[in-house]
């Protein structure tokens, strides 16, 4: 009768391999390690990176453990911090030549020793949040409202040109709030204006307004409304992108979370006051005319720079000289495609300025024909020429940059422009920042709290239920391999919460256990034989344990829902816990005691404490 | 080994009414705290800067305070943060002043003041963050709440649903009332160890109900009365087990885990102790004067030919 099948036996052996496999790669602590990613938005890290990083530490004479190229960035591997930082200076020197203006972050990082095996298989260490390896959090808040009125402006002074194009004399175009007026003299006319408005702007619903003055209201659809404000958090997001690049951090995490939030993690970043400093930075591209003067013109091949202008190269190394002035900076820019021109065929980006930046190109456009604007792009306070083309007519809101681009260039091209300015402004609306030595104290607290506690509970049940003590401690060992595991495997970010999640949910665990091996007693106590007292135990102890961890599970997941930060880490913990601890302490313990007890035909006895009974023979339930 | 050695049942709802004015004096006490004191939130949930700074002797927080007062903050509180070195100092959101600001300031100040302040930790919170916290917290326990009655409902009966969660919110509201009456700090990480311990108590009543149900389907003769005592008299050395090995993983949290998991473990703590107490007292007593009876737990439909069934003559 407790006798379980053999399969029963191979799954949970299987289990527990597996459990045990990615469990390992947390004992093998960490090894130092240089990463190398890209540095700027040009920079592209692959196989020719790898090999550029192998042969520059073979002239330094430094041999790395393991050398690899994971997803965009290179990882050399040490066996003692001084190679590291030899490793490092090699690197830097052969992938940053201009130490002033790095292409590559080298970061000094630390990676897993565990071996290369495990790591073929996917198992990594369980991944310590913020508070336990120390570093910075941000959550910043896109400020959509300003998002859509640039997104407005930009429409209106579209729909301006549109209406003036087809002829329609309309009584002006105003942007009131969420929305655009357009006013008219008269009904034909304003019937007009919504028939062009209609045609050209398929973003845009339209109202006409009875009333002293008839007006037409146009305003977003709810699905454009949407795309605007997600294709903010998105832009905001790739320049958030290559800023954090500028800090040199190995693993940064930028990540939209909700509707108009983004969250910053900056793992191992002390320098808070420069992090933030350069999150928070407006505008990163400028136009300017290029300084077509004789002068100008000399110094590009050398000569003095003159009064005014400044030197920048281009991309591919060209120097141009551009005049200081700047006649627009990324804010004015809200937006630039890569295209096809309709007339040549040509790979083309078009360009999307607001109505004031309209004003100012229109205005530098007409004074400047045929001449060369520059847009520079500037990282790390240092600038690039981005593209420098030739103005072929006047320009307004919306031009386009063609010529002598393949496609790939094209959409490079626009990425760039996007990415140096912010669709909308941010604030920082949470920040923490955690030191170190606190992220190390931590991680010693939760790892004593979770030792202490388990070992405690360990001695008393083995002192209470003797072997079925035993067992239950066993089970218990298993629920904490599983949930190790599990954690690992899926990379969920382990949280001092996280940390006293996990003694809380091997301190619930025993409970199942506990009424297991009540139930057991009880039923020795009614008269029981031992085998039938064993098989009544965990039969009807199952459906109020099944019971007892739903109404937990619950919990947990009302956390999991809800649940921020903190409260977060701890629910993933605890629901994960939850479902492991059934496995462990129902299967698994019942795995161990049929495998014991289970065999023995004419069992006598089970050793699971004292079994009193009351002195007389009557059944207990017979008292009250 | 064995610490319960009871030869009869206990008879726990002879006492139903003592526990249960015990109960609900302590309850409105816990209610009274919470207006007249008010729970002392921490920053994630009023928004605010907290940094938390080390020095390598111990701390003069007269001479910390001074040296922020001086900066322009009104209402500044500095403290000790476990140990004498330690200091935690909580700034009240300023408008106009980014927290990045803040905390450099203070920081620099501090510099100033005294070269070797390290700051350990900061952590800022907007106040829109705040607001949503405390909402999104409110919505969590609703959802607990829904959940647990209609899972117990399902499992068992309505009547037993209202039992186990009035039970355990009068928990919860006793928790609130500690850390109001002591004025404790309230964070996320407490309102997680609050809503943990929901789960966790109901656990304790479900127990109890199951053995009623089991106990309704063997002991056809007992009064219900009786079947409760039983029930509760079977399942003590199980509760106080079970509960002590929690606790004894709770009392670890709070001697090792540091200040930042102290309030997480006393909350835990209350929870686990008051948790016993209702799902045993409260819970059970709610459930026997809602009436609670065998047929509306045995649907075998055999409602006659049963002598032995108090209720048999009510057949129509």
């Amino acid at each position: 009768m407790n006798r379980y099948p053999v399969w029963k036996y191979i799954v949970i052996l299987i289990t527990l391999v597996v459990a045990a496999l990615y469990t390992l790669p947390n004992f093998f602590g960490e090894a130092p390690a240089v990463q190398v990613s890209a540095g700027k938005a040009t920079t592209r890290v692959d196989g020719g990176t790898l090999s550029r990083v192998e042969s520059a530490l073979r002239s330094a004479g430094v041999t790395p453990q393991r050398l690899t190229l994971e997803g965009s960035s290179v990882w050399a591997r040490f066996d003692t911090p001084d190679t590291q930082l030899k490793a490092k200076d090699a690197i830097e020197r052969t992938l940053n030549p201009d130490a002033a203006d790095p292409a590559h972050i080298v970061a000094l990082n630390l990676v897993s020793r565990s071996p290369a095996w495990l790591a073929a298989i996917n198992a990594k260490p369980m991944y310590l949040g913020l508070d336990l390896r120390g570093g910075v959090h941000f959550m910043l808040q896109v400020d959509m409202r300003t998002a859509i009125t640039k997104r407005l402006d930009t429409l209106a002074n579209d729909i301006r040109v549109a209406l003036r194009e087809k002829d329609v004399r309309h009584g002006g175009i105003s942007r009131e709030g969420n929305s655009i007026e357009i006013r008219a003299r008269d009904a034909g006319t304003l019937e007009a204006a919504r028939r062009v408005i209609a045609d050209t702007q398929p973003d845009l619903q339209v109202e006409p307004t009875p009333g002293a003055e008839p007006r037409l209201v146009a305003s977003f659809k709810p699905q454009a409304l949407q795309k605007v404000q997600s294709e903010a958090v998105k832009q905001n997001i790739t320049t958030l992108h290559n800023r954090v690049n500028e800090l040199g951090v190995a693993e940064p995490v930028i990540q939209q979370q909700g509707a108009d939030r983004v969250v910053v993690q900056l793992p191992g970043v002390q320098d808070t006051a420069k992090a933030k400093d350069i999150l928070g930075r407006t505008a990163t591209l400028e136009m300017r005319l290029v300084d077509e003067s004789a002068e100008g013109r000399a110094a590009e091949t050398g000569g003095a720079v003159p009064f005014g202008s400044e030197k920048f190269l281009e991309r591919d190394g060209r120097p141009v000289i551009v005049k200081r002035q700047v006649i627009l900076t990324g804010d004015s820019l809200t937006d630039a495609q890569p295209g096809f021109d309709q007339q040549t065929q040509q790979p083309k980006v078009d360009l999307t300025v607001d109505a004031k930046g309209g004003r100012v190109m229109r205005d530098v456009s007409r004074e400047n024909l045929k001449k060369r604007m520059a847009i520079v792009l500037f990282e790390k306070g240092k600038g690039e020429v981005l593209t420098a083309p030739v103005i072929q007519a006047e320009l307004g809101t919306r031009f386009q940059i063609s010529g002598s681009m393949t496609v790939n260039e094209a959409s490079d091209l626009a990425l760039l422009l996007r990415a140096g300015s912010l669709a909308a402004p941010m604030e920082i609306i949470e920040e923490r920042t955690i030191g170190p030595s606190l992220g190390a104290d931590n991680i010693d607290k939760g790892f004593h709290s979770v030792m202490w506690g388990f070992l405690a509970i360990v001695v008393f049940m083995i002192a209470y239920y003797m072997l079925f003590g035993v067992f239950s401690a066993i089970a218990l060992t298993v629920n904490l391999l599983l949930l190790v595991a599990i954690l690992s495997m899926l990379q969920a970010t382990l949280t001092l919460p996280g940390m006293a999640a996990v003694a809380l949910t091997l301190g619930m665990a025993i409970d199942a256990n506990v009424l297991i091996n009540e139930r057991i007693r009880e039923e020795l106590r009614e008269g029981a034989s031992p085998q039938a007292a064993i098989h009544a135990g965990y039969d009807r102890a199952w459906a109020t344990i099944l019971d007892s961890n739903v109404t937990s599970l619950i919990a947990g997941l009302a956390l999991l829902a809800f649940g921020s930060g903190p409260v977060r880490g701890f629910a993933v913990v605890h629901c994960i816990g939850i479902l492991t601890s059934m496995y462990s302490a129902v299967f698994f313990s019942r795995g161990l005691v049929n495998l014991w007890y289970g065999r023995q035909k004419k069992l006598k006895s089970v050793s699971i404490g004292t079994v009193w009974r009351p002195d007389t023979d009557k059944p207990l339930a017979a008292g009250g | 080994m064995e610490f319960f050695k009871i030869g009869r049942d206990i008879p726990f709802m002879r006492y139903a009414r003592i526990f249960n004015i015990i109960s609900v004096v302590t309850f409105l006490l816990a209610v009274v705290f919470l207006f007249t004191r008010g729970l002392h939130l921490s920053v994630e949930f009023t928004g605010g800067t907290v940094m938390e700074v080390a020095y390598s002797q111990p701390a003069d927080l007269a001479q910390v305070r001074g040296t922020v007062a001086a900066l322009g903050y009104g209402d500044v509180q500095v403290q000790n943060f476990g140990t004498a070195r330690d200091v935690i100092i909580r700034l009240p959101v300023q408008q106009g002043k980014s927290s990045a600001q803040q905390s450099e300031q203070v920081l620099t100040a501090l510099r100033a003041a005294s070269p070797d302040v390290q700051l350990r930790r900061t952590e800022f919170v907007g106040p829109q963050v705040g607001d949503e916290l405390a909402r999104d917290g409110l919505y969590a326990l609703a959802f607990v709440i829904v959940g647990i009655v209609i899972y117990l409902s399902m499992r068992f009966e309505w009547k037993y649903a209202v039992a186990g969660i009035i039970a355990n919110l009068h928990d919860v509201v006793i928790i609130l009332g500690f850390f109001a009456l002591f004025q404790w700090e309230f964070s996320l990480s407490v309102l997680a160890a609050i809503l943990a311990v929901l789960g966790y108590s109901v656990n304790e009543s479900v127990v109890i109900f199951d053995r009623i149900r089991e106990n309704f389907r063997r002991y056809r003769k007992m009064s219900t009365v009786e079947i409760i005592n039983n029930s509760i008299t079977a399942n003590i050395s199980r509760t106080i087990i079970t509960h002590g090995s929690t606790q004894i993983m709770v009392l670890s949290m709070l001697l090792f885990g540091g200040e930042t998991l102290h309030y997480f473990a006393v909350a835990l703590t209350i929870g686990i102790l008051f948790g016993i107490y209702s799902s045993v007292f409260v819970a059970a007593a709610i459930a026997m004067w809602l009436g609670i009876k065998r047929e509306d737990l045995i649907k075998t439909g055999r409602k006659d030919g049963d002598p032995g069934d108090p209720n048999a003559g009510a057949m129509v």
